[in-house]
């Protein structure tokens, strides 16, 4: 049970945010943040604990926003339904490229290109069709009531998707400590042995790719409720499947905390660039590259890996240091 | 996509062999430089057995490169080769060389990574230099048509499709006749053996991204006249050159070729039948089979 | 006689024109150690990959445990009990001892707690026990080899492919080794082992397969094949042969 404290913790200090911050604008600021980190908490499934890298994210975030709105603007469904169905579509969308994908047993960069040709074919096939409003997009009605999963207070969609989040958050961590986990970064580590020691590796990852899919679908979800409205290169786009991968390397890749982290900085990031610099467009972007240049780089494992190795390192040094037959503090 | 033109589209039109062969044609031209793009892709692949996400940007970056090299300084994009090339060469070398090959520590899915980052670094960079306009070149035997007697073609893509064969059959030379290109052909080979043997490795992987980016650089040159610049220009044929690239075999020159020009003969004709769209799709869907049908496309080596 | 655990009848492995594997069959009864070997080049590893499922015969049949199991894939084979080392031995590098041995011990134990305890024992069976908290990478060839028989191990495996996991150890190594593997079959496994360290195949082997160029060229006990011509001419070439026969003439 206690393996759970860090995250009881951080999701408390979060949702305490709201008691101190009015501004509309900063709640905005983190409502955004936390949806990156949640898509790119399912990233961090299949990519950073499976070690699958997806360059198509969109493809699920993508499914989840356009299902849900579809289900309301066109079927007049129930909002909570469609967020329902979202996921549901979303993570079929990954059973579908994985199946094809896994049975294929594509390597690293074939998977890469797989995962990001579904997504432009989606993102095309959106932009033409009918039921997805073409070109123009998707509006949901202006609904401000709960059965809508709509609030007038932007508060209250921050503790939404921090609720939303905090359920990815102990996903993770239940994976580190379940066989399933134990198997799924076998298989990252090196496919061949683990098939070896008994464990399907294809099912293994399959699976993984469902459960990516269904979280970041669910965020996908998510921002249809928020800004209520679509289009194609919103929902398919490649800068959802780029913050999705980004956000995770730079936090930590196979953490539990690595895309909270990473969308903390990066969006911070992001936002400093643009107070400096005016909105230009571009320039917040042309940093997010440099920096996945910089910490691959230099801390491959991200800022939460940087910073376990370091605490490991230290430890090491202090227990070395300590002279035979003193009594070692610490 | 320029469509077979100056002929009334009557519905018998549509099936004559008129516009059949006007549309074949006109996809050869295209396809002759999407075969440049991919050249470069599957030589880096070949070589270096990655992906080069960011091939799109250098793209992107050399169409820039040729409008300005017009804009500022009257170049006619076909001589601006000899000043865009090499330095895009030397752009290639320097990305390989001092960014890629030490940021990846080795790792495959690293140097994807990279390579991604590179990209949006790039395409970002641009957008913030130049802003998201398109700038286009205006030539002045720009619209000049060949006149084939049964129809038309216009004159800078008569040229390109003669520009790149004439590259190809210079790399062809290159690789087999220099140092170099026998270097670069032992490293893609065995790596290991080629390391052994004394050879450079790190610096014949930044030759070779060097070339594959002249590749890049030359085919902006040819495609300033009829195509455009802005940022996001070089992303749309590039994942075309995916597809090329995997059709034709990973690492496979001849393959990049023929599956340039066939691919460029499918977008034409699917382009013209089905609708812009719909033709980019049916070639992604493409893409997607061969991946996972035939992963080594038709030329390729056996993973 | 009853069925020995593994049976496998007249493999053969072709690779394009290539025949790697022809018509091999051999046996290993559990309880007992069995060694298959041959020159290099001879197909033994070709012949492990085929009965553990990472290569599909060309034809021939696997049976174990009375079941024909050809062709099922490496994973479900080690359900049913068949584990196997690598002759390059492939540690989950990023992950600790204790983690990497935790990977196999989960196969028949889905419980963290119940898998760790099996990853301690296993580890300390195999001599690893100070090192379970260290990273994998940072083993010397000797604790590999180890680790990789542990991971094996902790599968709980009826029948045990050891593919050279004496290849790279020092003599001292070699002697703390073998008596881990002697104790295995006396727990009832049946071990088959690809190795070239004669003295070790000499003194662990109960019954000796020889493969050469693909196919199965003698078969008995360690004295009978190390006397044998065909065996010896397989290895050193046919002078030596010669003289081995011109030997038992006199």
């Amino acid at each position: 049970m206690k393996i759970f404290l860090p995250i009881a913790i951080v999701v408390a200090a979060l949702a305490a945010v709201p008691l101190f911050v009015h501004s509309n604008v900063v709640l905005n600021f983190l409502v955004v943040t936390l949806l990156i980190a949640l898509a790119g908490q399912g990233w961090n499934i299949l990519g950073g604990y499976g070690g699958q890298y997806s360059f198509g994210q969109a493809a699920f975030f993508g499914t989840g926003a356009y299902v849900t709105a579809i289900i309301q603007v066109h079927y007049g469904v129930n909002a909570w339904i469609g967020f329902a169905a979202g996921i549901a579509a979303g993570a079929a969308v990954g059973a579908f490229i994985g199946a094809l994908a896994f049975r294929a047993a594509l390597r690293s960069s074939y998977f890469a290109l797989v995962t990001l040709a579904f997504a432009e074919v989606l993102r095309i096939l959106a932009s033409v069709a009918p039921i997805t409003g073409a070109g123009v997009g998707l509006l949901v009605k202006l609904d401000l009531r709960a059965q809508a999963f709509q609030f007038q207070s932007r508060a209250v969609f921050y503790l939404v998707v921090l609720a939303l989040l905090a359920v990815s958050l102990v996903i993770a961590q239940l994976l580190e400590r379940s066989r399933f986990g134990v198997w799924l970064i076998a298989v990252r580590e090196n496919e061949d042995a683990a098939m070896a020691l008994g464990v399907d590796a294809f099912a293994v990852k399959l699976a993984a790719m469902v459960l990516s899919a269904a979280i970041t679908a669910a965020a996908g979800c998510f921002y249809v409720q928020y800004f209520l409205f679509i289009d194609s290169g919103i929902a398919y786009g490649t800068w959802i499947s780029i913050e999705a991968l980004l956000t995770p390397i730079i936090g930590g890749v196979g953490t539990v905390f690595g895309a909270l982290v990473g969308a903390l900085v990066v969006k911070s990031l992001g936002e400093g660039v643009k107070l400096l610099t005016g909105d230009v467009p571009g320039l917040d972007l042309m940093i997010y590259g440099a920096v996945l240049v910089l910490v691959i780089g230099f801390a491959p494992r991200g800022l939460v890996g940087a910073f376990t190795d370091a605490r490991a390192h230290l430890a090491r040094r202090f227990k070395t240091s300590a002279p035979v037959g003193e009594v070692a503090r610490g | 996509m320029m469509h077979p033109c100056d002929l009334p589209l009557r519905v018998a039109d549509v099936l004559s062999p008129i516009i059949l062969v006007t549309a074949v044609i006109n996809g050869l031209m295209t396809g002759a430089v999407y075969a440049l793009v991919a050249l470069g892709l599957t030589l880096i692949y070949g070589v270096l057995h990655i992906i080069n996400f960011a091939h799109g940007a250098l793209l992107s970056a050399a169409l820039f490169a040729a409008f300005f090299a017009y804009q500022k300084l009257g170049l006619d994009p076909y001589l601006a080769i000899v000043l865009i090339a090499p330095g895009f060469f030397a752009l290639g070398y320097a990305l390989q060389r001092f960014v890629i090959g030490p940021a990846s520590h080795g790792d495959d899915r690293n140097m994807l990574l990279v390579t991604l980052g590179l990209a949006v670094l790039i395409e970002n960079a641009l957008l913030y230099a130049f802003h998201a306009d398109t700038r286009t070149v205006d030539l002045a035997y720009g619209f000049k048509s060949l006149d084939l007697g049964f129809t038309f073609i216009a004159v800078p893509r008569v040229i390109s499709f003669a520009a790149v064969f004439i590259v190809a059959l210079v790399l062809w030379l290159v690789m087999a006749l220099t140092d170099t290109g026998k270097a670069i052909r032992a490293v893609a080979k065995e790596k290991l053996g080629a390391e052994l043997a004394g050879i450079d490795v790190a610096h014949i992987y930044a030759m070779t991204f060097g070339i594959g980016t002249a590749c890049v650089a030359i085919a902006a040159c040819l495609l300033i006249p009829t195509y455009y610049a802005n940022p996001r220009a070089g992303n749309a044929f590039v994942l075309v050159a995916f597809t090329i690239v995997v059709l034709g075999g990973m690492g496979s020159v001849p393959g990049a070729l023929i599956g340039g020009l066939v691919i460029g003969v499918v977008e034409s004709l699917a382009g013209f039948y089905f609708g812009e769209s719909l033709g980019q799709v049916g070639i992604f869907l493409i893409f997607i089979v061969v991946l996972l049908v035939r992963p080594r496309g038709l030329f390729g080596a056996s993973a | 006689m009853a069925e020995p655990l593994l049976s496998v009848e007249d493999i053969s492995r072709r690779f394009g024109g290539l025949v790697a594997v022809n018509a091999a069959s051999l046996s290993a009864p559990a309880g007992h150690i069995t060694a298959l070997i041959g020159p290099n080049g001879a197909g033994k590893t070709t012949l492990f990959s085929v009965i553990s499922g990472f290569l599909k015969p060309s034809s021939g049949s696997v049976r174990y445990a009375g079941d024909d199991v050809t062709g099922e894939p490496p994973h479900r084979l080690a359900r049913r009990g068949i584990a196997r080392t690598f002759q390059i031995v492939q540690p989950f590098a990023g992950l600790s001892v204790r983690d990497n041995i935790l990977v196999g011990a989960h196969l028949r134990h889905r419980a963290r707690p119940a898998a760790l305890a099996l990853a301690e024992n296993v580890g300390q069976d195999v001599g690893l026990g100070e090192l379970l908290d260290r990273p994998a990478h940072t083993l010397t060839v000797a604790g590999r080899k180890r680790l990789e028989l542990a991971k094996a191990l902790a599968t709980e495996p009826k029948l045990l492919l050891l593919d050279e996991v004496l290849a790279g150890l020092n003599p001292s190594e070699i002697r703390d080794i073998v008596p881990v593997i002697r104790a295995l079959s006396a727990r009832g496994i049946a071990v088959l082992m690809i190795e070239h360290v004669m003295q070790a195949v000499m003194s662990l082997a109960e019954h000796v397969f020889v493969l050469a160029e693909g196919r199965i060229i003698a078969q008995g006990s360690p004295a009978q094949v190390a006397a044998d011509p065909v065996v010896v001419e397989a290895y050193l070439g046919h002078d030596a042969a010669a003289n081995v026969r011109s030997a038992h003439v006199r």
